[in-house]
């Protein structure tokens, strides 16, 4: 298991890789999100800032749908997830594997877009490594339901449309978790609410990880 | 591997794709280090069967054993002992020939290295795109990346499904040079094709499905003629006045 779990990661990094010119367009994806906000809100420099991680984490929530899609799109054109299911490998290492490398890939996108919320919406540039500790768990937990749904979806003519139906009532917890912690460290925590947030967002991930891990099997599984 | 079993075995297999069904009560028992020649028209169920027999599709219906191992109640065993050649080539377009065998080297706990896979690359004619990405392959260079990775795995059974397809006449040649070599080493090996003088000469034994269902069971040498009768256009005689 844990030979065909480094087989499974190092696959999926190394196709990430390969396909970094469109990861690179999922960043732009997002950036442009978050400057369609500022749009949106107008010149309402203290709005924006009060809203700033919502609109971070809703265009991180956007892009991963085009992230998480694309992470299948390999493995469907040859039947290559097929032909490792029949070697035979390992579902549960197949899904971490896969989970694994969404979430490297979503929290990179992340990252990515911190600078630009910083540069749109001014809302201070303290905390930022707690912040990016708070990235890490909200996209571990659009990682790991998203690579369940992602493989469902890709199994479905319309997959563009099954995925974010799937997944965004789905990861509603997660997106409210992350916004609100994302909130007050950006905007301060005077009362020390954010820890709270976070522990939801690791009882979330707790859950959902072990979960999917077992459920995948059943869903690329004739 | 228990010995005494055939290393393929089915009893009442049947398949079906909504209401449709693509095998029905298929029997078969290929003993181990022989070939079976596997014919049908187009739509017969000769894919079906390879990718049920594969682990691909559950039948609906019947049971099957690969190597000993129930093909449903022990589905990994019989699984890792069969390798298949389909109709797509399992790859990924992004990675390397090279880096595709390597994947697939990793997860079947093989050796990985450069110098452990370029022997098969250059067995299968792609040692000079070693490194090249398979999107930039033709569709009979995506076959023969296939044919690497069946070989990779070192199956006890072998399904080749349309081995000719795509390929070249060196790559005819190649195929024709692999069946005796497999069964030589004591692999079984069943290949569905529509090339049947060419089937028949390799393989030892036939058997032609026609709408799912078997209609000719016997030795390969037999299949083209048996085959042939079987289909054989009706002529429409008109009756004068």
């Amino acid at each position: 298991m844990m030979r065909q779990l480094f087989a499974a990661t190092h696959k999926d990094l190394l196709l990430s890789w390969r396909s970094r010119a469109q990861a690179s367009a999922v960043v732009i994806f997002g950036a442009t999100t978050l400057l369609l906000f500022s749009f949106a809100v107008g010149p309402n420099s203290a709005a924006l800032r009060q809203n700033a991680g919502g609109f971070l984490w809703v265009a991180l929530l956007l892009s991963s749908t085009l992230a998480l899609a694309e992470s299948y799109r390999a493995e469907i054109e040859q039947r290559a997830l097929e032909g490792l299911l029949l070697l035979p490998a390992s579902p549960r290492a197949l899904y971490y594997g896969k989970a694994l490398a969404n979430w490297l890939q979503l929290l990179l996108v992340g990252i990515g877009l911190v600078p630009v919320m910083i540069v749109l919406y001014d809302p201070g540039s303290s905390n930022l490594l707690p912040l990016v500790g708070v990235l890490a768990l909200g996209t571990a937990g659009l990682s790991a339901p998203g690579t369940l749904y992602a493989a469902m979806a890709s199994q479905a003519r319309a997959q563009q449309v099954l995925l974010p139906l799937l997944l965004f009532p789905l990861v509603v917890p997660v997106l409210l978790a992350a916004v609100k912690a994302s909130s007050l460290l950006l905007l301060g925590d005077p009362m020390g609410q954010a820890g709270s947030w976070v522990l939801l967002l690791a009882a979330f991930n707790g859950v959902f990880w072990p979960l999917c891990g077992l459920l995948f099997g059943q869903v690329v599984e004739e | 591997m228990n010995e005494s079993h055939p290393a393929v075995e089915a009893l009442g297999l049947c398949r079906r794709y909504g209401r449709s069904w693509a095998l029905i009560d298929v029997d078969l028992a290929v003993p181990r280090g022989r070939s079976l020649l596997v014919a049908g028209r187009n739509g017969s169920g000769k894919s079906t069967l390879f990718r049920v027999l594969a682990g691909a599709l559950k039948p609906d219906r019947g049971t099957y054993r690969i190597c000993g191992h129930d093909g449903i109640a022990a589905r990994q065993e019989a699984r890792a002992a069969v390798g298949l050649l389909g109709h797509y080539s399992n790859t990924w377009d992004a990675l390397s020939a090279l880096q595709n065998l390597q994947v697939t080297a990793r997860f079947a706990g093989k050796p990985a290295g450069r110098r452990d896979l370029m022997p098969l690359l250059e067995e299968v004619g792609l040692a000079e795109r070693a490194d090249s990405p398979i999107t930039s392959f033709s569709a009979g260079m995506r076959k023969r990346i296939a044919f690497a990775r069946v070989l990779l795995q070192a199956p006890r059974v072998v399904l080749l499904d349309e081995p000719y397809g795509q390929l070249d006449p060196p790559g005819f040649a190649f195929v024709d040079a692999l069946v005796p070599r497999l069964t030589a080493q004591g692999c079984t090996v069943l290949m569905a094709s529509h090339m049947l003088e060419k089937g028949a000469e390799l393989c030892d034994e036939g058997l032609a499905l026609e709408r799912g269902r078997v209609i000719f069971r016997g030795a390969a040498r037999d299949l083209p003629a048996a085959f042939a009768a079987h289909h054989a256009p009706v002529r429409r005689v008109g009756v004068a006045g």
